[in-house]
């Protein structure tokens, strides 16, 4: 009978996630600059399986399915697990993927709304556990590489894992900034020699900077918006660049600048679209400072002394492990209550 | 942590610049409110008939001071304020009254309750009227005015004024509010009495600030209205006392008294608390204007200013009495409506009247004829993404994604928890939410949950103490009657010839009246006898048997003799009530199969 | 990698400090077990679980000889919140103590009453008022619906009246609405 408020004024999910989509599109960009297009074959791929395989769940469990698939949660998740998984990554590894994204982490969970874990993150963390030398493995920028791949090229590799003949896989790969940086460090190299290999550019990895800061635009454009707040990616960021200044003041010989933390790896996709995810994400403005400060300060130590190159995903998840507690503890003072 | 959000509430504050304070959240929907100003406030002819429901306020329910076929006058006292908490009814216009029973109420339960029917005789005669000169009244007297007269809050929560206007020597009020800033879309009520009587509400001001003592006066009206803010300061400028017109930004619910609270006086009511505890006591224009009449013309609260707007053709102010037809309204303004359709209140807070043919009463400020592009149905509702617009937008600074999960699962301790009760149903949590949850209507549910398993508990705690106090009772007599029986068996031991006749006596005595019962059962018909259903009968069979196999010492029959003692004065022997009791018993067995 | 691990394991180590402490930190001491069932008990007092009383039942539980589901009046949602307190599982009212009713008080025919004053015996809560011989009254805010002062009456008068909805004490519902794509093309409000 009653159902006032009669008004309403909210964007529909379905045009949040769109925007949210909108917003991936100039990192996206800089991304086919930097590694060619066969992230756009990628993408597609991901967003393929996961309308199907979300079509497919969504029937099984007898949940309306057009108003589930069309809210764009699922395209959402594909394009940022995508877009986190190494470029020309085989397509199996991406259906596979996108597939445990869905399914384990989403729909058996209950559905949008109700997973505890980032989606994308779970299915990341799964297949690096997994399949950790080809998560590893990622292309040379094309300005870096010996051989550039052309589009179709590149989707022979996804497809087939076939090369052009007389290209070596060496040819067209090259350690990721972040692994270069272990690996050398563990050699005993210094800083400055580190820096001056080729795969670095003026502030993070080559041509990954570009596409930090493409995100960063677009994470901008979703703050305008007022999709997401300002507190989680500041936190964030705020967090690793203190923490990456402590120890690069401590011994600058060993430890990297704040701004190559904050421009390379999955820093800026991280602050901008995989922490701010809002279902596994804490809801407290305060809650939001100290989730995503502690990913930060996690990623880094995972970062530095963890076996992995980078550590987003197992922060972003153990964090999500604390959200009810995060939640519970940083309640907002109610008008007319005293803390 | 704390640091960052202070600074970033500071800055935001520095910004506004404007002297007031700001309440966090709040939205802005569309304004509509021009439709209903272009005209003044009309007047109503007097219809046949009015329906005045005895539950217009808050508090108990009015005590009824005619009977059928009483001839009243305008401004008779129909039904008096019953207790402190309570409002007084009155007549509307002069007739006869046609009946008194249940009629459907303007109540979001859609149920009827106990109103008075008054037919018109066309000629609208007062009662005598006298203006009071309240400076030279006690307080206590011109607050036993107000209570006659039936002032209530007129901004929607009809809370009786007379216990607002209170002198509290524990809290005394210091600034005085009056509430002009009808935030809710389409309403404009308050608007067009503020442009039309301005002074007039002054005046009423000037009383209630009299009552109250108040250091400082402020009206405060939102930025929107402009024609007001002129109005209302033009007549402050005319005052003996020193009342400030305040022009508070627009901002939904900017008008709920807590939230004006803040912006004005930069405090918040403590939660649960009233105003007072802070010094501040705030009422709407309209009962400033209802305190004016009752006082300075001597006319009870018959009438109010009601906006009727929407889907009509004259969207406008009407001056209605109180018991009209909302549907007789809705056809002066030009109208159609069917049942169900209309809304009363603001499309915020509002809600859906049960039947077109409901009475206007003290809390109808607004009736909006919907079309079905104004208000469409509402989108299926997804599930929750706590995106946290919602806890953006809330006045209150609730969690309401916490709340809305708490109140759907009826996980209700915790919803109290996160202090649901501070939630003012605005409405903005829904009005923002992007899966169109209905928020607010959860919170509505799992409120007055609670507030259900309150009373219970409440009525649980008063069972348990009348039974313990009753075992102990029983307890105590048990002792009393062995101490008793214990100097009996010393005495005679000879009379229990006499107890017999005695005995005798009563069994007789009982007989016949339970012949006299059913002599009068067959008249009657009892509710629980004739006609019984089997499922019923069968019922009874089974409670008796419970009983029957009942260990406890309510049981025993020699308890309940000990009770029977206790009334039944001239009944001496305690072993002969015993007896007597029992072929009662089995003398019930027949009753029963004779069925 | 076993790095992450050790830190992961570290932190959750302390994690489990921080939840134990605030658990026993904000462990609340309460009134002995049988008060606190006898808390949740609608003190009906109705004798329906097969206990002369609430309290007796009460005692029953916490002896562990009365299962926690035999308490109509209390209802499903009584037997949640025993589970909850008892820490056990919650099973469903055992229909063999009776079925749940609406809430009703008892109503004396007063023309028929003979003044017997059985019913005052009976009556667990002492929500009866009446002498001997003169009619007999109940006071309805008292009486817990127990039913008992039915059965004594010789005449039959008592009756058990439903408490009606009114706008005092009627409830806001729960909100019912359906996740259907496809919904029904409505002109007018659901009213
Ligand atoms: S606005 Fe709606 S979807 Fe967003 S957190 Fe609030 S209830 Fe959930
Ligand atoms: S309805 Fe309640 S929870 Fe929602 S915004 Fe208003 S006060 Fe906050
Ligand atoms: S069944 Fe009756 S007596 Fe037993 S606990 Fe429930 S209300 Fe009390
Ligand atoms: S009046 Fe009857 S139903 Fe009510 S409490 Fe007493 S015995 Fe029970």
């Amino acid at each position: 009978m009653n159902r006032s408020p009669y008004l309403t004024d909210a964007p529909s999910v379905t045009s949040i996630m769109l925007r949210v989509l909108l917003a991936l599109v100039p990192g996206i960009a800089a991304y086919v600059w930097v590694f060619g297009g066969g992230i756009l074959v990628t993408l597609a791929l991901a967003s393929v399986t996961a309308l199907s395989v979300e079509a497919l769940m969504l029937k099984l469990r007898g949940r309306p399915i057009r108003m589930f698939i069309t809210d764009g949660s699922a395209l959402v998740t594909a394009w940022l697990l995508a877009l986190a998984l190494p470029p020309l990554a085989p397509w199996w590894l991406i259906v596979l993927g996108t597939a445990i994204a869905i399914v384990l982490a989403k729909q058996l969970y209950g559905g949008l709304g109700y997973n505890p874990f980032n989606p994308a993150m779970v299915a990341y963390a799964a297949l690096l556990i997994s399949f950790p030398l080809l998560m590893t493995s990622w292309p040379a920028p094309l300005t870096l590489a010996e051989i550039q791949l052309g589009f179709v090229e590149q989707m022979q590799f996804i497809f087939s894992g076939a090369l052009p003949t007389g290209v070596a896989l060496d040819a067209v790969t090259s350690a990721t900034p972040l692994d270069y940086l272990k690996t050398q460090l563990t050699l005993n190299h210094s800083m400055e020699e580190i820096s001056q290999s080729s795969i670095f550019g003026s502030l993070g990895g080559q041509g990954i900077e570009l596409i930090a800061a493409g995100y960063l635009l677009g994470g901008l454009y979703l703050i305008q918006q007022r999709i997401i707040t300002w507190h989680l990616p500041t936190a964030f960021l705020a967090s690793i660049a203190l923490i990456a200044a402590i120890f690069y003041l401590a011994d600058a010989s060993r430890f990297a600048d704040p701004a190559f933390h904050l421009f390379s790896g999955a820093t800026m996709l991280c602050a901008f679209f995989i922490i701010t995810d809002p279902v596994s994400g804490p809801t407290t403005p305060k809650g939001k400072l100290i989730f995503a400060a502690g990913i930060g300060f996690m990623t880094y130590i995972i970062r530095v002394y963890g076996g992995y190159p980078d550590g987003v995903a197992f922060a972003v998840i153990f964090f999500n492990i604390c959200v009810p507690l995060i939640d519970a503890y940083t309640q907002p003072r109610v008008f007319g209550h005293e803390k | 942590m704390n640091a960052i959000v202070n600074i970033s509430r500071l800055l935001k504050d520095r910004l506004a610049k404007t002297g007031l304070s700001r309440f966090k959240g709040g939205v802005h929907p569309p304004q509509h409110k021009l439709e209903s100003t272009t005209s003044p406030i009309r007047s109503v002819p007097v219809p046949k008939y009015l329906v005045l429901p005895l539950r217009q306020h808050v508090g108990n329910v009015s005590k009824l001071q005619v009977a059928t076929g009483d001839h009243v006058l305008k401004g008779q006292l129909l039904a008096k304020a019953d207790g402190q908490v309570s409002a007084a009814v009155h007549a509307p216009t002069s007739g006869v009254i046609a009946s008194i029973g249940n009629q459907l109420i303007p109540h979001p339960s859609g149920l009827p309750d106990i109103s008075i029917t008054l037919e018109s005789d066309g000629k609208d005669q007062w009662i005598e009227r006298q203006a009071l000169d309240y400076l030279a009244m006690s307080k206590p007297e011109l607050l036993d005015h107000l209570r006659e007269a039936g002032v209530v809050g007129l901004g929607g929560a009809t809370f009786p004024s007379h216990i607002k206007l209170r002198e509290d020597t524990r809290h005394p009020v210091r600034t005085l509010i009056i509430n002009g800033a009808e935030c809710e879309p389409y309403i404009t009520c308050d608007d067009m009495l503020m442009r039309e009587r301005a002074d007039e509400i002054v005046r009423g001001i000037e009383i209630m600030r009299y009552l109250l003592d108040a250091e400082v006066c402020a009206i405060g009206i939102e930025d929107n209205k402009p024609e007001a803010i002129r109005a209302m300061r033009e007549a402050v400028a005319k005052s003996e006392i020193a009342i400030n017109v305040i022009a508070v930004p627009t901002i939904y619910p900017g008008g709920g008294a807590k939230q004006l609270i803040k912006v004005i006086t930069g405090k918040e009511v403590p939660s649960g608390r009233l105003p007072t505890e802070i010094g501040v006591q705030c009422f709407n224009v309209a009962t400033a204007y209802s305190v004016h009449r009752v006082v300075n013309h001597g006319e009870p609260v018959i009438s109010r200013v009601v906006t009727v707007t929407g889907n009509v053709a004259h969207a406008g102010n009407y001056e209605a009495p109180l018991g009209i037809s909302i549907s007789e309204l809705v056809q002066l303004a030009g109208g159609q409506a069917e049942d169900g359709d209309l809304i009363m209140g603001g499309p915020m807070m509002g809600f859906n009247l049960p039947a077109v043919d409901v009475p206007v009463v003290k809390a109808t400020n607004c009736i909006i004829v919907p079309s079905a592009e104004m208000f469409p149905d509402p989108e299926p509702a997804l599930p929750c993404i706590r995106c946290t617009r919602c806890a953006d937008a809330c006045p209150v600074n609730l969690q309401p994604q916490e709340l809305y999960w708490f109140s759907k699962s009826q996980n209700l301790e915790k919803a109290r928890e996160y202090d649901i009760f501070d939630c003012i149903e605005c409405g903005c949590c829904t009005y923002v939410c992007p899966s169109n949850i209905p928020l607010v209507q959860y919170y509505r549910y799992a409120k007055s949950e609670i507030i259900a398993q309150d009373r219970a508990k409440e009525a649980a705690d008063i069972a348990r103490e009348r039974n313990e106090f009753r075992l102990m009772r029983i307890e105590r007599e048990k002792q009393e009657r062995a101490q008793k029986h214990a100097q009996k068996a010393a005495g005679a031991k000879a009379e229990t010839g006499a107890d017999n006749a005695v005995e005798a006596a009563k069994k007789a005595a009982i007989a016949a009246a339970v012949e006299r019962a059913k002599a009068q059962k067959a008249e009657v018909v009892a509710k629980n006898t004739e006609a019984v259903s089997p499922r019923v009968e069968a019922e009874i069979a089974k409670i008796e048997a419970r009983r029957a196999q009942q260990p406890e010492p309510l049981r025993q029959p020699e308890q309940a003799q000990l009770f029977a003692e206790s009334q039944e004065a001239e009944v001496t022997s305690a072993s002969s009530q015993v007896e007597s009791l029992q072929p009662l018993s089995k003398d019930k067995q027949p009753t029963e199969e004779a069925k | 990698m076993l790095t992450a691990l050790y830190v992961m394991i570290g932190l959750a180590l302390l994690l489990g400090i921080v939840l134990g402490y605030s658990a026993l930190k904000f462990k609340v001491e309460g009134d002995p077990l049988i008060a606190r069932i006898d808390a949740i008990l609608p003190q009906t007092q109705c004798g329906q679980c097969g206990y002369p009383g609430c309290k007796p039942y009460a005692t029953a539980i916490a002896k562990g000889e009365a299962d926690i589901n035999q308490c109509p009046p209390g209802g499903d949602a009584g037997v949640h919140a025993l589970a909850d307190l008892l820490g056990v599982e919650y099973k469903p009212l055992n229909a063999e103590h009776g079925e749940p009713k609406p809430k009703s008080v008892a109503v004396i025919d007063e023309n028929v009453c003979i003044g017997c004053t059985l019913c005052i015996q009976a009556c667990p809560v002492d929500a009866i008022l009446g002498a001997a011989k003169h009619m007999h009254t109940v006071i309805a805010s008292e009486c817990t619906g127990c039913e008992l002062c039915v059965a004594p009456c010789p005449v039959d008068c008592i009756s058990m009246e439903p408490i009606a909805e009114s706008p005092a004490n009627w409830k806001w519902r729960y909100p019912v609405f359906e996740i259907k794509p496809e919904r029904p093309v409505q002109k007018k409000s659901a009213a």
